[in-house]
């Protein structure tokens, strides 16, 4: 296990990270424009924000090419966006529109985009694991050069694919990167209280998976490491990240999270990962005028997501009987 | 006629299919060494360790992997050893492989096999004997097939591995060494059509799986006694053959469901609140179920005889429902 963190480069590369800055912005300016449509019911529901651990899709996703795969969770917004999937048609999912990137059948919790390589969220925790090794199987079957990152929590670790998932990927060597993102809670508990051990790394290790460990809210490094580690995925290593992060929500948009210190927060809140490449570009020499426009259209770009979502039509009625299999009649028997 | 056994029938269809479509990965405990009941024989030696895949005895991870893998092209055949074993991989199957085409909005499809050989065989007891059929029929996205003959096994293997959408594939352990009619022809089968096992004019048996040769050995006794009894087999039980047993049913006017599992929120419920709705002015006498009390499978043959349904209860019940 290599709990060192790679050296920062001396120099920013200034123009990649003035775009996963704006990369994060856009997926902090969709979860809060998601944020308010589901406080105005427009968002039926609620939904898993990942604000605060935005520095981790980026810098894992901003490494991978279009063919290559992800899977994720109930908080997979920042990863489908990281992706390449437009806030559009995504918004029209959340909000259950026609169509949204799965019709309006699947929402938040199970927001997919094939289309970019986004294999779906997932509402059972730790399922997807065992569902990306298969995807990687499938890969190194046809003797593709794709790979797989599969994101889950630090709760995930405590299920069985977690276990099967990660042995099955060393068995047959497969192009996976499996990222765990340590964000302290698995819904309203703190992890730690729940989990035997030494942590997610840990455990990896032990079931023989190299593994590496970096600060989730520091985009360079989270880049610098994902760089390596996809690399040698992608070589049939299967490698495991633990991104250690913080949730600065509640575990949903509706839980107020009381069940922690205000202080904590607050302390989490000066070392978000936003601010923090903010700062750093500026230290480069970028200007604050065009970082804020870079802000500011992000924000615009979300909010008119926002409107034209809650101005589509829902889907057609004959859409619930579609796309449940190609025989049988999904009506027989029912009223 | 040239004959062929069961097991021999899925090990052929199996084959056929993986030279057929280099895409068909099948993958399992011990199928390198030919799976627990040999219906891997030799496979191996034919398509390589990378086909013919040995796995961990992760049953979940092998049900979640084949998600993943049919969601990227490849067409998996899972092995599950028994039937017991896949309630391991139910979030996999149920959660994941039936609903991804439907919850993604049909963005995706799930192409893949889940053999699950079923039912009781020789003191196999409570964890090794289960018929849970219904259970997948339950289940929107799942095709739910249940062959009773070494032809049905070798066609409908080949329509499960064609079809683009999860097959519950459950061949019956004690069926193995059947020996039956080769196939005519390499064609795959149909899902939803039923076969007539023997003709009838007085009433309708319905089943499926090995049931379907008690139910046959009843109607041998019956027609000896004057009673024409016709069996149909359903082969499949997602989608099941409604016309079949219907057109029956409008000429003989008596149903008798008979299966192995457990009678109560057995398959056979369906089928007769089926009949109940839609054949009512036909029956001649009320539709009768026979399945197995609602005990788990003991080891002692005795105490395990007192679950199966035999041909004697199916002929009993049978008369009765003539007399009514
Ligand atoms: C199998 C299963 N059990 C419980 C839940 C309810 N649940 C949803 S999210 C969650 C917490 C997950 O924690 P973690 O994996 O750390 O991810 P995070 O929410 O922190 O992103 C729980 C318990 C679930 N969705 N699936």
């Amino acid at each position: 296990m290599s709990a060192a963190q790679p050296p920062r480069a001396p120099n920013l590369n200034v123009e990649r990270y003035r775009g996963f800055y704006q990369e994060m912005l856009r997926i902090r300016e969709f979860e809060l424009a998601a944020i308010r449509a589901a406080e105005a019911n427009l968002v039926l529901g609620a939904i898993h924000p990942s604000i605060g651990q935005e520095a981790v899709a980026v810098g894992v996703c901003g490494n991978l090419e279009r063919a290559d795969i992800i899977l994720s969770t109930h908080r997979g917004h920042g990863h489908t966006m990281a992706k390449g999937a437009d806030p559009l048609t995504m918004m029209r999912e959340l909000m259950g529109r026609a169509g949204g990137t799965s019709q309006g059948k699947g929402g938040s919790m199970h927001i997919a985009d094939f289309g970019v390589g986004m294999l779906g969220a997932n509402g059972v925790v730790a399922a997807n694991i065992n569902i990306a090794v298969g995807a990687a199987h499938a890969i190194k079957l046809r003797g593709g050069d794709e790979v797989v990152i599969c994101f889950f929590g630090d709760g995930a670790t405590n299920r069985g694919p977690f276990l099967e998932g990660l042995n099955w990927a060393g068995v047959f060597n497969l192009p996976i990167l499996f990222v765990c993102e340590d964000n302290g809670f698995a819904a309203t508990t703190r992890t730690s209280a729940m989990t035997a051990g030494a942590g997610p790394a840990a455990r990896a290790a032990a079931i023989g998976i190299e593994t590496a460990e970096v600060d989730g809210n520091d985009l360079v490094a989270v880049d610098e490491v994902a760089r390596d580690l996809i690399a040698e995925a992608r070589r049939g290593k299967p490698r495991f990240l633990l991104a250690r992060t913080y949730r600065l929500t509640g575990h949903t948009s509706f839980d107020p999270a009381a069940y922690r210190p205000s202080d904590e927060v607050d302390a989490r809140w000066r070392g978000e990962p936003i601010a923090a490449i903010r700062s750093a570009l500026r230290d480069a020499g970028e200007e604050e005028a065009d970082l804020d426009a870079i802000a500011e259209a992000a924000k615009a770009e979300m909010i008119a997501a926002f409107e034209a979502a809650k101005a589509t039509d829902w889907p057609e009625k004959a859409l619930a009987y579609a796309d449940v299999q190609d025989i049988g009649d999904p009506r027989e028997g029912a009223f | 006629m040239a004959t062929i056994t069961y097991i021999e029938a899925g090990r052929q269809a199996l084959a056929e299919e993986m030279r057929r479509d280099p895409l068909v990965w099948a993958v399992g405990e011990d199928l390198g060494r030919g799976g627990v009941f040999g219906q891997y024989k030799g496979l191996v030696d034919e398509f390589g360790a990378d086909r013919i895949s040995d796995a961990p005895i992760s049953e979940a991870c092998i049900m979640g992997a084949a998600v993943g893998a049919a969601m990227m092209g490849a067409r998996p055949v899972v092995e599950m050893r028994f039937s017991d074993f896949a309630l391991c991989a139910v979030d996999e199957l149920v959660n994941q492989a039936a609903k991804a085409r439907y919850m993604f909005g049909g963005q995706t499809r799930v192409p893949m096999v889940v053999r699950e050989p079923i039912g009781m065989w020789r003191s196999s007891a409570a964890q090794h004997s289960q018929s849970l059929e219904a259970w997948y029929a339950h289940v929107p996205g799942l095709i739910v097939a249940v062959p009773a003959t070494p032809a049905d096994n070798y066609a409908m293997l080949k329509a499960a591995i064609r079809a683009d959408d999860p097959v519950v594939f459950m061949e019956h352990k004690n069926l193995w060494p059947l020996e039956g009619d080769a196939p005519e022809s390499d064609a795959p089968g149909v899902f939803g059509k039923a076969r007539i096992a023997r003709k009838g004019d007085d009433l309708t048996i319905v089943s499926w799986s090995a049931a379907v040769h008690v139910a046959c050995e009843a109607a041998e006794t019956l027609a000896a006694e004057g009673i024409g009894a016709e069996v149909i087999d359903l082969r499949s039980l997602w989608p099941w053959d409604r016309e079949a047993v219907f057109a029956s049913l409008k000429r003989t006017g008596r149903l008798l469901v008979v299966h192995e599992a457990v009678a109560v929120a057995g398959f056979g419920a369906e089928i007769a609140a089926s009949a109940a709705e839609t054949m009512h002015r036909d029956l001649k006498a009320p539709i009768r179920r026979l399945g197995a009390p609602r005990i788990p499978i003991s080891y002692s043959p005795g105490l395990e005889d007192e679950v199966r349904v035999t041909a004697a209860a199916v002929a009993k019940t049978a008369r009765e429902m003539i007399a009514d």
